[in-house]
């Protein structure tokens, strides 16, 4: 009897230890440390769905604070200049879309103090399709767009 | 692992930072020429620079960031001799950390 219950004790502990494990690698994915990434925003289909989950609104005030350079043709869409510049004060983040990518999200910079309304970068585009820069600053959302000819796509192939 | 490439310059009181960083950012949609599978996503997430220890910039990024991506941005308040530090990290858990001198 008292043999028994050793072995059912012994048992307990194993399976217990078991599952301690598993929830301890469970929690070391990169998924679960880069909590802080929106993939709910990078995942979205349109572009009204990614500035809803991004910036918690669709209402784009358009501006004439926010320039944007990027090629009129862009021979390869696999690397397309973007820079964007904006004159609005204390921007919180500059957000970059590509209206007619699978994703249009491609990035959002979020500027800390003393950061000036200045990012550049290169993206990627699957096709011909406007790009929009979109500045986030005191609560309102501002935009401005411009149209950018691909001529040889650069997300599939 | 040197994957980092980064510059900056005090003009005034704006310094201007230009980084390369070398990745292959797959997208994920790209098919192997050879085998015709899919080649899984791996491509930077999150790119962080600090400026005497304080964020002034952090990227989110998407697959949609061409290879070997390319950033710059200026901010306010650095002077020449100070540090920056870039670091990024991608959708594998994979990162890596730059440092560099205001000039």
């Amino acid at each position: 009897m008292i043999n028994m219950k050793r072995r059912t004790f012994l048992k307990g502990t194993v399976a217990a230890g078991a599952v301690g494990t598993a929830v301890g690698a469970g929690l070391l994915t990169p998924r679960m440390v880069m909590a802080a990434w929106p993939s709910a925003a990078f995942e979205a289909k349109s572009v009204d769905s990614v500035l809803d989950t991004l910036l918690g609104s669709h209402e784009l005030e358009g501006s004439d604070k926010i320039s944007i350079r990027a090629p009129d043709i862009a021979e390869n869409g696999a690397v397309v200049p973007v820079s964007v510049t904006t004159e609005i004060a204390n921007p919180e983040s500059i957000s970059i879309v590509a209206e007619k990518n699978a994703t249009p999200l491609t990035a959002s910079f979020l500027l800390g103090a003393g950061a000036e309304g200045f990012v550049s970068t290169r993206i990627k585009m699957g096709q011909t399709s406007s790009v929009i820069a979109v500045v986030k600053a005191d609560g309102k959302i501002y935009s401005t767009g411009k149209e950018v000819k691909v001529t040889i796509g650069g997300c599939g192939g | 692992m040197a994957s980092i490439k980064i510059r900056a310059n005090v003009e005034g009181n704006v310094t201007t930072v230009k980084a390369l960083i070398s990745h292959p950012m797959e997208t994920g949609q790209r098919k192997d020429s050879k085998t015709g599978q899919l080649i899984p996503a791996h491509f930077i997430q999150e790119v962080t620079c600090e400026h005497n220890g304080k964020a002034v910039m952090t990227a989110l990024w998407g697959p949609a960031i061409s290879k070997n991506p390319y950033l710059s941005f200026k901010f306010a308040g650095a002077k020449s001799g100070d540090t920056l530090k870039l670091s990024w990290v991608d959708n594998k858990g994979e990162s890596d950390s730059a440092e560099t001198k205001v000039s």
